[in-house]
């Protein structure tokens, strides 16, 4: 059996016929795949990087090296401050309140209710439709003179909101909208990590008269985060990246009468799209990649402290 | 009395899910309900769940005003080559990953696995001049290129292809088989529920793109659906029973296919959980 696997043949002097064979095997296999990895991430990736230390137009070749020019020059844009205040508060929101609020919903749907299956595919609904549509009926309910949302909270005697107009109703509003629409994969993962712990601790918890509470805190809590874990560093990804509702609800090319949310993402395509300057909105993509691996460290970090 | 308990519990457990459900299911209904709602009725603030003279002329105006059906073709030519080229690379990928030692695997997979951290739309910029200059702006390629590879992919390939016993693979060495006859006759076979799920995220993920087919195209006959509405909001701001019904149209294909597919579909899009 030795000579069949390569596995069996460590790196020794000689390398057999066989297992030159089979490296031949996965370098070929490999090729393609490693090709277009290449190509569609790691050099654009590179160049992200590169293109980032330099002034470098669109329309024009011309390419000047001007260093860390192009940070010093982000760190004193209005608009990316603003970008990245807005992007920060809705990451930390949406985070926050998408796991917290899908974490009470899985603990719940769990509790073996009738029709559990139902519930879940509805939460589900809003994760599988796509952002667009789903901007241009919130956009509808958020209308300020007929939409919805101010019909809904008249009955409460509340007075109408300018949803997307106020700068700090607007973030808000987007911010309903990114955990309304994340809320049901979230919690399809928690109820994933729900089921993987074993029936037994919660039947030995029982035994030994713990409370519900007590239960969820020592038991239900910790054998869950790896999951929270993931849920939140999935989740401040994505947050992070956020560009179609805000792109679709408050910008001035969507015709919207209201503010425009900046958010990081859309400066950046602002900077690269709409005014062809490569290097500087390379520079903010370095920024975001930076915070968005920093971000990712940080949580890992500190779940497994915790433990 | 502990039934009397168990009914209260059980109530105020449905009392939270169908509130939750309510506040998820809404804005579908205010979807549908306002594209049957005639114009001059939406211009009236009342709180209505169902129009008072239901009507379906924002229909008839949409499906003219844009090609639907064009937009729907382009998205499923884009999501089928995405989804093939995913399904080809992380199969291969991962099969090679789990069960070959060669110099240089290991750092391989770390490159494949790191790249997954790195948001696209940080190095979209760049990405777009590489198209650009493969004269790949306004083509279908154009469009499908970021989409053609898929680390999770491979990782979650290998992590399914690990779990294949060695003895099948040795047996069929012993018969004479090659490396490449494996991989199509014993890997992939036994691969098909992992393929399927694979296929259903890649197509869900392409289906919702929307940034990238933005910037790359201009031509109005390769729009996506996302795009073709984005767009047909952008031409109809106010009109809401316009933008509605094409808002429906849009999202008639995904809920159908969710509610047919529900099951693995739910488990395609939340794979990644799994590992956890």
């Amino acid at each position: 059996m030795q000579e069949l696997a390569a596995r069996a043949q460590p790196l020794q002097r000689g390398v057999s016929r066989r297992t030159l064979a089979i490296y031949l095997f996965c370098y070929a296999g490999l090729a393609p795949t490693l090709f277009l990895f290449a190509y569609l991430r790691i050099i654009p990736i590179a160049t992200t990087l590169a293109a980032s230390l330099y002034n470098w137009d669109m329309i024009r070749p011309i390419r000047i090296f001007v260093g860390w020019g192009n940070y010093l020059e982000l760190l004193q844009d209005a608009n990316f401050q603003t970008a990245l205040a807005n992007t920060s508060i809705l990451a930390a929101g949406s985070v926050v309140l998408g796991t917290v609020l899908a974490l009470l919903l899985a603990v719940t749907v769990n509790a073996r209710v009738w029709g559990a299956p139902i519930y879940q595919l509805i939460y589900f609904l809003p994760v599988v439709t796509p952002w667009v549509p789903v901007t241009v009926v919130w956009k509808w309910i958020y209308d300020a003179r007929f939409g919805p949302l101010n019909q809904a909270i008249a009955v409460f005697g509340l007075a109408p909101q300018a949803w997307l107009v106020d700068e700090r109703l607007a973030l808000v509003s987007i911010l309903i909208v990114m955990v309304w629409k994340t809320l049901g994969y979230n919690l399809i993962l928690f109820l994933v990590g729900l089921n993987n712990i074993p029936q037994e601790y919660y039947e030995a918890a029982v035994v030994d008269g713990a409370s519900g509470w007590i239960i969820f805190r020592r038991i239900t809590l910790p054998l869950l985060r790896p999951m929270i874990l993931f849920v939140v560093v999935i989740s401040t990804i994505n947050s992070f990246n956020v560009f179609t509702p805000v792109f679709m609800m408050t910008s001035d090319i969507q015709g919207a009468a209201g503010r425009l949310v900046r958010t990081l993402v859309y400066d950046m395509w602002e900077n690269g799209f709409r005014y062809f300057r490569v290097g500087y909105a390379s520079a903010e993509a370095a920024l975001l990649l930076g915070a968005v691996l920093v971000l990712t460290l940080m949580h890992m970090r500190l779940f497994r402290e915790d433990r | 009395m502990a039934s009397a308990r168990a009914v209260l519990r059980s109530l105020a457990l449905h009392g939270i899910l169908l509130a939750a459900a309510g506040l998820m299911l809404l804005p579908f209904v205010w979807m549908f309900t306002t594209s049957l709602t005639p114009s001059a009725e939406i211009l009236t603030p009342s709180l209505r769940l169902w129009p008072a003279n239901p009507t379906v002329t924002h229909y008839a105006e949409v499906l003219g005003a844009a090609p639907w059906l064009r937009y729907f073709w382009n998205t499923v030519v884009v999501s089928t080559a995405s989804a093939v080229a995913i399904l080809f690379t992380s199969s291969l990928a991962g099969f090679i990953f789990a069960k070959y030692r060669f110099p240089g695997r290991d750092l391989l997979f770390i490159i494949v696995l790191g790249t997954a951290m790195i948001p696209f739309e940080s190095y979209m910029v760049p990405f777009y001049l590489q198209v650009k200059a493969l004269g790949w702006i306004n083509t279908y390629q154009g469009i499908a290129a970021p989409l053609l590879i898929m680390s999770f992919g491979i990782f979650f390939m290998r992590q399914s292809i690990i779990t294949i016993p060695d003895e099948l693979l040795d047996a069929a060495r012993i018969d004479g088989a090659s490396e490449i006859y494996i991989y199509r006759r014993v890997i992939l076979p036994l691969s098909k529920s992992a393929l399927g799920a694979l296929a259903i995220l890649a197509v869900t993920n392409s289906w919702a793109f929307f940034l990238w087919p933005m910037i790359v195209i201009s031509d109005r006959s390769l729009f996506t659906m996302e795009l073709g509405l984005a767009m047909f909001q952008r031409a109809f701001t106010v009109d809401y029973g316009r933008i509605t019904a094409g808002s429906v149209i849009t999202v008639l294909p995904v809920l159908l296919a969710f509610l047919i597919l529900r099951r693995s579909i739910i488990r395609g899009v939340t794979l990644a959980g799994m590992k956890g």
